[in-house]
């Protein structure tokens, strides 16, 4: 894809405001903070997420991905500026509302069941019934059919929707929780950390889901501390530090290894070399870490719009 | 799409997931799968212990034999369906060995001391019953302590209760007799008596055991009510993220753990006309024990109804199968704690190979 689709307007498709008809973002914050008590977990984050784009969360250990995301599911509420649904400023109470506006997170533990059934799981909090009154029963074919469709859909053929989750490769639950949000009409996926305890193998399986959850037209918002994970597939970088925003970008106004200096920071890098040169470290590595501050260096002095 | 070049090398979705399911599941015989149920382990253990006592005792396979049989088990079994799906749900029960007593109490002492139809004393009984499930389930959710600590408290504040309002009301350890009253016979027939099956009597609480065991098998597999008692015992959190109202579920379960209380505790009322205030002090083990060895995870998230059941049967069978072979009864115990070590060990492996990745 290339960088000039990535304008503004472009992201949008077709969502308008309902009243004056101008477009809209499909999810939007705009200075979004929260505090617990005195501490301040995160303050002034603005970002966007549209339909078929994928919004890339950067940051490290602390850096507050943890505290947006649940905002934005409805596990908390922020306490400063403005969440808004296509353009609707929002405040959602509970998980139930931020799913009910087409919001669905796939949490880093998957939020599945280990020992359930995989078709159990796909449906589990949103079973398809048949019958009425008390005589309500679960149409479990039909669950299993849809199960076995939506999975072979998204690249996973599965012969026996039977087997517990907990067999499955990381990978695959993965893929079972993302095909779930999609078929369950989420409008806006958030992804924790998807690739965090992946490997290399495992990792590139998984953004390919992000890119077909994406082709379908969902708003993906894609959070991890690995660069080179968010490059390929994002469409707009949010990174995160100690709580705040140090950047915003759409993709044509920023590469690569300008991601990873931007998220690791100069000053930090320079002590790492120093520190590795203290210990005795080895030649290039250290060597690689001054590389990447003098990229620091060329880069922060560059303005972001 | 130039961004894919970047991508880590992952084989094509298209192509190769088929062979890699297959590789990874392999062809599972249908024998295999069977093992896979979480009740097979107690029904194998059932059949051994079925014809081990055909053997041992020439009385044992007589109709009348398995009759007594059946109700020994029925009298377990009942409350092992309702604490069977509450431990499938993740949290256990130790009140329910005096719950059914105070449920049983509940119905005599207030009928009899306001003189009431014994049907007015039922349906309170079934309300306190409900409200004991509720108040367990309600301070298990708002607390979050373990299930242990909960219902041990109640268990010890019930059997304090049943003593001291049994002695305040009544006078005396046992509850007055109710034969008396209006209603009585009419109780006794729904709660105690015995339906003739080819010259056979039959207990009718063994009828009252099938029927719950069947529509607790239909609610855990059929419903998605079923879906939730697994999942809020595999995962809660799990379960809370993706919209399962965690809360109700438990809260159902302990209600419905005092439904089969109440049952059990009609029973044992009607059954004669009075209650020992001091019973049902550790049959909670009892029910707890024959859901175990049915196939049911103490950590929650695995088993079934059936399963209980079959553990149900097995006590009742080892219970009279010592008698009809006229051994100490002091075995009894022995073979019980025996059976459940073995079945917990069994569960142990079940639930590893389930959770293989």
């Amino acid at each position: 894809m290339n960088a000039k689709q990535i304008d503004q307007q472009t992201l949008l498709r077709d969502e308008t405001d309902p009243l004056t008809h101008t477009p809209v973002h499909l999810l939007s914050l705009d200075g979004v903070g929260k505090h617990y008590g005195n501490i301040i977990a995160l303050r002034d984050v603005t970002m966007a997420v549209d339909n078929g784009r994928v919004t890339c969360v950067l940051g490290d250990n602390g850096a507050g991905k943890s505290t947006l995301i649940k905002i934005i599911a409805g596990l908390h509420q922020h306490d400063e500026g403005t969440l808004k649904i296509m353009g609707e400023e929002r405040n959602f109470s509970s998980p139930r509302d931020a799913l009910d506006a087409g919001i669905a997170t796939v949490y880093q533990d998957l939020a599945v069941v280990p020992l359930m059934p995989i078709w159990r799981n796909f449906f589990l909090g949103s079973e398809l019934t048949s019958g009425f009154g008390p005589f309500k029963s679960m149409d479990v074919q039909k669950m299993k059919d849809i199960t076995l469709k939506e999975l072979a859909e998204m690249g996973i053929d599965l012969r026996d929707v039977e087997q517990p989750i907990g067999q499955l490769s990381g990978g695959e639950r993965q893929c079972v929780a993302i095909a779930r949000a999609v078929y369950f009409g989420a409008k806006v996926l958030i992804l924790d950390e998807p690739t965090a305890a992946l490997g290399v193998k495992q990792s590139g399986v998984v953004l390919r889901y992000i890119l077909q959850a994406r082709d379908r037209g969902l708003g993906v918002i894609f959070i991890t501390h690995n660069p080179h994970h968010a490059f390929p597939v994002g469409d707009r970088f949010l990174l995160l530090k100690r709580g705040k925003s140090i950047g915003y970008f759409d993709k044509k106004d920023i590469t690569l290894d300008e991601l990873t200096a931007q998220m690791a920071g100069g000053a930090e890098l320079a002590e790492l070399a120093h520190e590795l040169e203290q210990l005795g470290g080895h030649g290039d590595v250290v060597k690689e870490v001054k590389g990447e501050v003098a990229g620091v260096a060329q880069t922060t002095g560059k303005s972001y719009s | 799409m130039a961004n894919t070049a970047t991508l880590p090398p992952a084989p094509a979705p298209s192509s190769a997931p088929g062979q890699r399911g297959d590789e990874r599941i392999g062809q599972r015989s249908p024998f295999q799968k069977l093992l896979g149920r979480p009740e097979v382990g107690a029904l194998v253990g059932a059949v051994v212990l079925f014809i081990f006592f055909a053997f041992v005792s020439s009385t044992f396979t007589q109709p009348n034999a398995l009759a007594t049989v059946l109700y020994g088990s029925s009298t377990i079994g009942i409350m092992a369906v309702g604490v069977s799906l509450l431990m499938i749900g993740g949290e256990f029960d130790l009140s329910t060995g005096v719950a059914v007593i105070s449920s049983a109490l509940t119905a005599s002492l207030f009928s009899w001391n306001f003189s009431l139809n014994a049907w007015v004393g039922v349906v309170l009984a079934l309300v306190v019953s409900l409200g004991i499930g509720f108040i367990n389930g309600w301070i298990l959710v708002k607390t979050k302590l373990p299930s242990f600590i909960v219902t041990l408290a109640t268990f010890l504040m019930l059997t304090g209760l049943n003593l001291a309002l049994t002695r305040a009301i009544g006078g005396s350890v046992s509850s007055p007799s109710i034969s008396k009253l209006d209603g009585f016979d009419s109780a006794h027939a729904v709660f105690a008596s015995s339906i003739s099956i080819g010259g056979v009597e039959v207990k009718i609480t063994v009828f009252f055991w099938i029927i719950l065991v069947a529509i607790a098998s239909w609610i855990l597999l059929r419903t998605k009510v079923g879906n939730w008692i697994f999942a809020v015992g595999g995962d809660a959190n799990a379960a809370r993220a993706v919209g399962v109202p965690v809360t109700k579920t438990k809260i159902g379960l302990f209600m419905a753990v005092g439904f089969c209380g109440w049952i059990l505790g009609m029973h044992n009322l009607f059954a004669f006309d009075a209650v020992q205030s001091g019973e049902g002090v550790g049959n909670e083990f009892l029910y707890i024990i024959a859901a175990v060895i049915g196939g049911c995870l103490l950590t929650g998230g695995y088993g079934s109804a059936v399963g209980g059941a079959i553990g149900a049967f097995i006590f009742g069978m080892a219970n009279k199968g010592i008698v009809y072979a006229q051994w100490n009864p002091d075995w009894f115990k022995f073979f019980l704690g025996l059976m459940l070590l073995l079945a917990t060990i069994v569960n142990l492996i079940v639930k590893r190979r389930a959770e293989l990745k």
